[in-house]
């Protein structure tokens, strides 16, 4: 291998001891027309899709929209239309009878007109989820007690919102969310509010582990060309917080100014 | 508090005035507002901004965007009985007119069922003429348990009910309640409901806080435009969206803005809605409360619905019927004249063509029953 392969090896997002190549996690609504799914996601290069269960017609898989999703992608169904713990662990056993696997994102919220999450029933969930073998991703309002709360109990990574959901307004939380990187041990995911590829590059920039977005790839005009948009902002946001940034300074500095003379 | 005791305390000459005085400094205020209010909804019904339609619309289409998408969720009213105790004196289905009574069994219930989930809609519109003595709170326990496993989401849209009554019907497996007060202004609705149960104004203005209080998921209320004064109508009915959202902020809730387009009756004791006052109308509903639904009514033509998506519609009607069994055979009276007459296919391939995702499944009354 080539040593900057090594290096890439080395940097993998881990979730509960899965070794993930994207730092990238799209979601899978809101499309005009769900037939460009795959080429979205080969764009996009992600491992991770989620799919919003309450749009999921078992009775009829043959229109579902798990069919748009290739093979070997990890599904991360979420709890859209949960309003309490009790309707999100429900809504969750019943992902995984219906075969979508262990994964699950945690979303209650139960304010239609701000969609803000409500942390004390996220972690009520998310206690007994992780409880049942799930891996479990809760999506909150950027909170240090909720995170804190959230590590004990058993969740597999932290999911802050950078701006309320498909406002696209970018990292509005952001030193909230930087509280997060800085204290929690679990890996950040930042989840809604991402309009735009900079808002990716600026929160991977800041040390989180992956960001999670749907509305800004979807509703472009062109989704797959916004997705390799993403790509590319994430892995640059990546390769920068891993080189580390040159000091910021809001007026001009000469190179050497007080020692130049021992030139 | 209930609702009847906010708007009997609301200062309604103080909004009258608002929306008279109104003048293009305060709607471009009101426009210019990240959170809208009460008032500037009263503003953006005034004359003043009749000439911001086109700003009002793209925010509107942006707001949209930004809450649902390009989603457009389709559903399909099943109309089970049209027996009415009511005189309501605009509709072809009052206890007055001598049509054809009739009400489905279980059995027609299950043909009717098929026939509308062959079409591919998962959400289902149950609705029955206003009458307690003939579709007894047992008659509708007994047909929602017929029609909830073929549809993943149910709604219903029949006499008010007691708050038990909205219990034990969520527990059948319905999830959403559509209720209109037809009319708000008090008097209008004494003179427009003679007699019969429906007489009763303060129980039906009550009726989506009792189903909230039963753990109703969504809710869609409105006005029947044309029966009162068209801004009073608007305005009370976003009073009670306002109120609905503050006393239940889990409830999804949508408005629905359906013009009054009488059938059998012979009724004229109305104002039409033009077609200009109706945009502006939606428009503030849609930049005053940007989280709601809105539903359009196969009552417009195919065109003005297709102009209106854009402006903030998240739902539509396909494939309808509004007579009793109209979807296996043929032979019973309509409640009121449909101008769209699409079937669910054509409705779906239209929206995809206009850019729109056709969504037939957008709850499962199974996540949470």
């Amino acid at each position: 291998l080539e040593e900057d392969e090594v290096v890439e090896m080395q940097d993998r997002l881990v979730i509960k001891g899965v070794s993930l190549s994207s730092r990238l996690i799209t979601g899978s609504g809101k499309y005009r027309d769900e037939s460009i799914i795959p080429a979205v996601l080969e764009a996009a290069g992600c491992d991770i899709i989620t799919v919003a269960l309450r749009r999921v017609d078992f009775d009829r898989p043959q229109q579902s929209i798990l069919n748009h999703i290739p093979q070997g992608k990890i599904l991360l169904p979420n709890t859209s239309g949960a309003r309490t713990a009790a309707e999100a662990i429900r809504i969750a056993r019943m992902a995984r009878e219906a075969g979508c696997g262990e994964w699950i994102k945690i979303e209650v919220i139960n304010d239609q007109r701000y969609l803000l999450p409500d942390n004390a029933e996220t972690v009520i969930a998310t206690q007994t989820l992780a409880a049942e073998g799930f891996i479990v991703l809760p999506y909150i309002s950027p909170d240090l007690p909720t995170a804190r709360r959230l590590v004990d109990a058993g969740a597999a990574a932290v999911m802050p919102l950078g701006a309320p959901i498909g406002s696209n307004r970018g990292l509005i939380t952001r030193e909230l969310i930087e509280i997060l990187i800085a204290e929690i041990e679990l890996p950040i995911i930042v989840d809604a509010g991402i309009g735009k590829p900079s808002h990716a590059a600026q929160a991977m920039e800041m040390g989180a582990a992956a960001v999670l977005l749907n509305t800004a790839i979807a509703s472009s005009p062109e989704p797959v060309m916004m997705a390799r948009a993403f790509k590319q902002a994430v892995e640059a946001g990546r390769l920068a917080w891993r080189a580390g940034m040159g000091a910021v300074s809001t007026t001009a500095q000469p190179s050497s100014p007080l020692t130049g003379f021992l030139e | 508090m209930t609702f009847a005791a906010e708007l009997d305390g609301f200062d309604f000459s103080a909004m009258a005035r608002r929306i008279a005085s109104a003048d293009a400094s305060a709607v471009e205020r009101a426009l210019n507002r990240p959170h809208r209010t009460i008032d500037d909804f009263a503003v953006l019904l005034s004359k003043a901004a009749e000439g911001y339609l086109e700003p009002m619309a793209q925010q509107a289409r942006a707001l949209t965007r930004s809450h649902f998408g390009n989603a457009v969720v389709l559903f399909t009213p099943l109309y089970i009985s049209n027996y009415c105790d009511n005189g309501c004196r605009y509709c072809s289905f009052a206890c007055q007119h001598q049509i054809g009574r009739h009400q489905l069994g279980p059995r027609e219930i299950e043909r009717e069922c098929e026939s509308i989930s062959a079409s591919g809609i998962r959400h289902i519109l149950v609705l029955t003429g206003e009458s307690r003595t003939h579709s007894t709170p047992d008659y509708l326990a007994e047909s929602i348990s017929v029609i909830a496993p073929h549809f993943s989401s149910v709604a219903i849209e029949v006499y008010p009910l007691q708050e038990q009554e909205y219990g034990r019907l969520i527990g059948l497996g319905v999830d959403a309640l559509t209720l209109y007060q037809e009319v708000y202004d008090k008097e209008r609705y004494r003179v427009l409901h003679p007699f019969g149960p429906k007489k009763d104004y303060l129980f039906r203005l009550e009726t989506p806080e009792r189903a909230c209080r039963q753990n109703i998921r969504a809710l869609t209320i409105g006005a029947l435009l044309g029966l009162g004064d068209v801004h009073y109508e608007a305005l009370c009915t976003a009073l009670h969206l306002s109120y609905l959202h503050r006393n239940f902020p889990a409830v999804e809730l949508s408005v629905s803005l359906p013009r009054l387009r009488p059938l059998v009756a012979t009724f004229d004791d109305c104002t039409p809605v033009g077609d200009r006052a109706f945009v502006q109308i939606l428009l503030a509903f849609r930049l005053v409360f940007p989280h709601i639904g809105i539903t359009i009514s196969t009552r417009e033509s195919q065109q003005f619905r297709d102009n209106l998506l854009p402006l903030g519609v998240t739902k539509m009607s396909a494939g309808v019927s509004t007579a009793v069994g109209g979807h296996s055979s043929e032979d019973s009276v309509a409640q009121f004249e449909i101008d769209d007459t699409r079937s669910v296919e054509q409705v779906s391939s239209d929206l995809q063509r206009l850019g729109y995702q056709p969504v037939l499944h957008d709850w499962n009354h199974r996540l949470t029953a």
